[in-house]
């Protein structure tokens, strides 16, 4: 087990390459639930899980069953399918098992799916050819990145409330372009991977 | 099912004849594993992916309708009932997180009042009572009053704040620019905070609640830094609108509407109401009767009467003559003599509703009380007759 290798994997995929910040994928959900840092935390949490689950329910599948029958073309339609799965089998557990959390997340929860994160995972994991350690590994980085950024944005954005922003700027634009400056700050972990 | 396969195989074959099994696969993107071949075989290709597609699609229907059954929640349909009912305010007046939970708590436990959801008022409650089976006891209504009136001509700054224009950013600077610790600061707070639009700021910086649509919810009441905000019910209408505890001299210093306790109120009121206790008088509501005379007798003008109307008051033809009134109006504005029916002076009549708080035949009418002290004695008069039927 090469540790090293898993260890960059992580770093990358949750600093270097930050999913939010360098590739810009998932925005969506990052701007919807980052106003608050309960449910900044409560999606971060979910996020990882249902990722890691999803990157290796797509990895076993594609290995095992699209390779051998020659199906790779139809890798991105599987992909959607087993993370809209998860999902709605996630929604359904959790409103069972922690429902004030379900009820906090309310429609983001099913925003999951939507999220460009959760797709290009597993598409990254195909095209750098990683095994199932080093797939997980993946994942595991991207929800870290994902939460990093979250958390991030939320203690940001709990403090904008109260200053004095321009009449216009308020909210989302504003938020925009505070994400930007933070992306700009990313690009400071740039080289820290030898490829 | 191997008849289906072999029509399904039969079919496929029959398109090898139409020459587009020759097929240049596309480079799909993100360097996938997946290389150009000269020739792909149709038949073959179409069949396992149909077959495959409609597998996985199987298998993924079978674990959701699991997951759905193994973790299904039993929702009462009664939940849903309530939720329809409540005001989704989510101000957390009740008490809980949310709106939803309130719907199930007042649903499962027989221990959670039906009536409180307040903003949603008397007619939801009513209702949830109906849906729970609960008796729904009817909360008078209140409102939030603001216990300050020194605005910025009355009560000057003691520095330049250039901070964070929120009370509860300007308290953190040494408890605020106000030159009057207790006072309102008049950053907007309870404005923001208030869920039904009630509070705006006047010009001159205090907060003006919108009786109409301030619905007692509380939420100003906690959020207020210098707690000058208190929820009353809307009956007392008369209060010592001012929270300083300074000495009389210090506070004349700081505000020119102060309470200075000097004391006019407690000696005046005809209910003895008013007590002055560390330096600030306080009504008591359990004794108040909201006739106002501390009002006007008050020489700082620190009690405020938020009354709407003060109709003056009109002797009816049940007067026995008994003169009660005429020694308890404060401006003698009652004349008439013994065992006749008296008369009031409009011109001197205040509307303070003594007279119809005393009188024992409730001769009095036309004043804000007046009616209501008219539905209390019969309902005490009736619950006194059924005692006495129920004795005898």
């Amino acid at each position: 087990m090469e540790f090293e290798k898993l260890f960059e994997i992580i770093i990358s995929a949750s600093l270097v390459n930050n999913f939010v910040f360098t590739w810009f994928l998932g925005l969506c959900i990052f701007f919807g639930v980052s106003k608050k840092m309960e449910t900044a935390i409560g999606m971060s949490v979910t996020f990882t899980a249902v990722m890691m689950i999803s990157a290796a329910v797509s990895w076993v599948v594609f290995k095992f069953i699209m390779v051998p029958l020659d199906l790779q073309f139809l890798m991105i339609i599987v992909f959607i399918g087993i993370v809209a799965g998860l999902v709605q089998a996630s929604d359904t557990i959790m409103r069972k098992v922690a429902p004030a959390l379900y009820y906090k997340l309310g429609i983001y929860l099913a925003l999951i799916s939507t999220n460009c994160i959760i797709l290009a995972v597993p598409l990254m994991n195909v095209g750098n050819k990683y095994t199932f350690i080093e797939s997980l590994a993946f994942a595991f980085g991207s929800g870290l990145g994902f939460s990093l950024a979250l958390i991030i944005m939320a203690s940001i954005r709990e403090k904008l409330e109260l200053a004095d922003v321009p009449k216009y700027f308020k909210g989302l634009p504003m938020a925009f372009v505070v994400t930007g400056m933070i992306a700009l700050a990313f690009t400071g972990f740039a080289g820290l991977i030898k490829h | 099912m191997f008849e289906l396969h072999k029509i399904l195989t039969d079919i496929l074959g029959l398109l090898q004849f139409a020459d587009i099994s020759h097929f240049l696969l596309p480079h799909v993107g993100v360097g996938a594993e997946i290389e150009a071949k000269e020739y792909v075989d149709l038949a073959p290709l179409l069949k396992y992916s149909l077959i495959f597609l409609v597998g996985m699609s199987t298998v993924f229907g079978f674990v959701l309708a699991f997951a759905a059954k193994k973790f299904a929640v039993k929702i009462d349909p009664r939940v849903e009932q309530v939720n329809d009912v409540l005001a989704h305010a989510h101000c957390g007046a009740c008490g809980y997180a949310g709106c939803e939970q309130y719907a199930e708590a007042v649903v499962k436990d027989p221990n959670v009042s039906p009536s409180l959801c307040i903003p949603a008022g008397e007619k939801a409650a009513m209702k949830v009572a109906e849906i729970t089976g609960k008796k729904a006891e009817l909360k008078e209504k209140e409102f939030a009053r603001i216990m300050c009136q020194g605005d910025w001509t009355k009560s000057e700054r003691k520095f330049v704040y250039e901070g964070v224009l929120d009370c509860r950013a300007a308290v953190l600077a040494g408890g605020g620019d106000k030159s009057c610790i207790y006072g309102c600061l008049g950053y907007g707070t309870c404005s923001r905070v208030c869920p039904f639009d009630a509070i705006t700021m006047s010009s001159q910086g205090l907060p003006v609640v919108d009786l109409e649509k301030c619905t007692g919810c509380r939420k100003c009441e906690s959020a207020c830094p210098k707690r000058v905000i208190e929820v009353l019910p809307a009956s007392k209408a008369v209060v010592v609108a001012c929270h300083s505890k300074d000495k009389g001299p210090n506070v004349r210093k700081v505000c020119k509407v102060g309470c200075i306790a000097c004391g006019m109120c407690a000696k005046v009121c005809p209910f003895e109401a008013v007590k002055v206790e560390n330096n600030l008088a306080r009504i008591d509501p359990e004794k108040c009767r909201v006739c106002g005379l501390c009002a006007t007798k008050c020489p700082t003008k620190a009690i405020a009467d938020m009354l709407p109307s003060r109709p003056k008051a009109l002797v009816l033809d049940n007067c026995i003559g008994c003169q009660i009134c005429l020694k308890a109006c404060p401006v003698d504005a009652i004349a008439g003599e013994n065992k006749k029916k008296h008369a009031i002076n409009q011109a001197k009549c205040i509307g303070c509703g003594i007279c119809a708080v005393k009188c024992p035949v409730q001769a009095i009418g036309e004043t804000f009380n007046a009616e209501q002290i008219r539905i209390e004695k019969a309902k005490q008069k009736a619950k006194k007759a059924a005692e006495v039927t129920e004795a005898a």
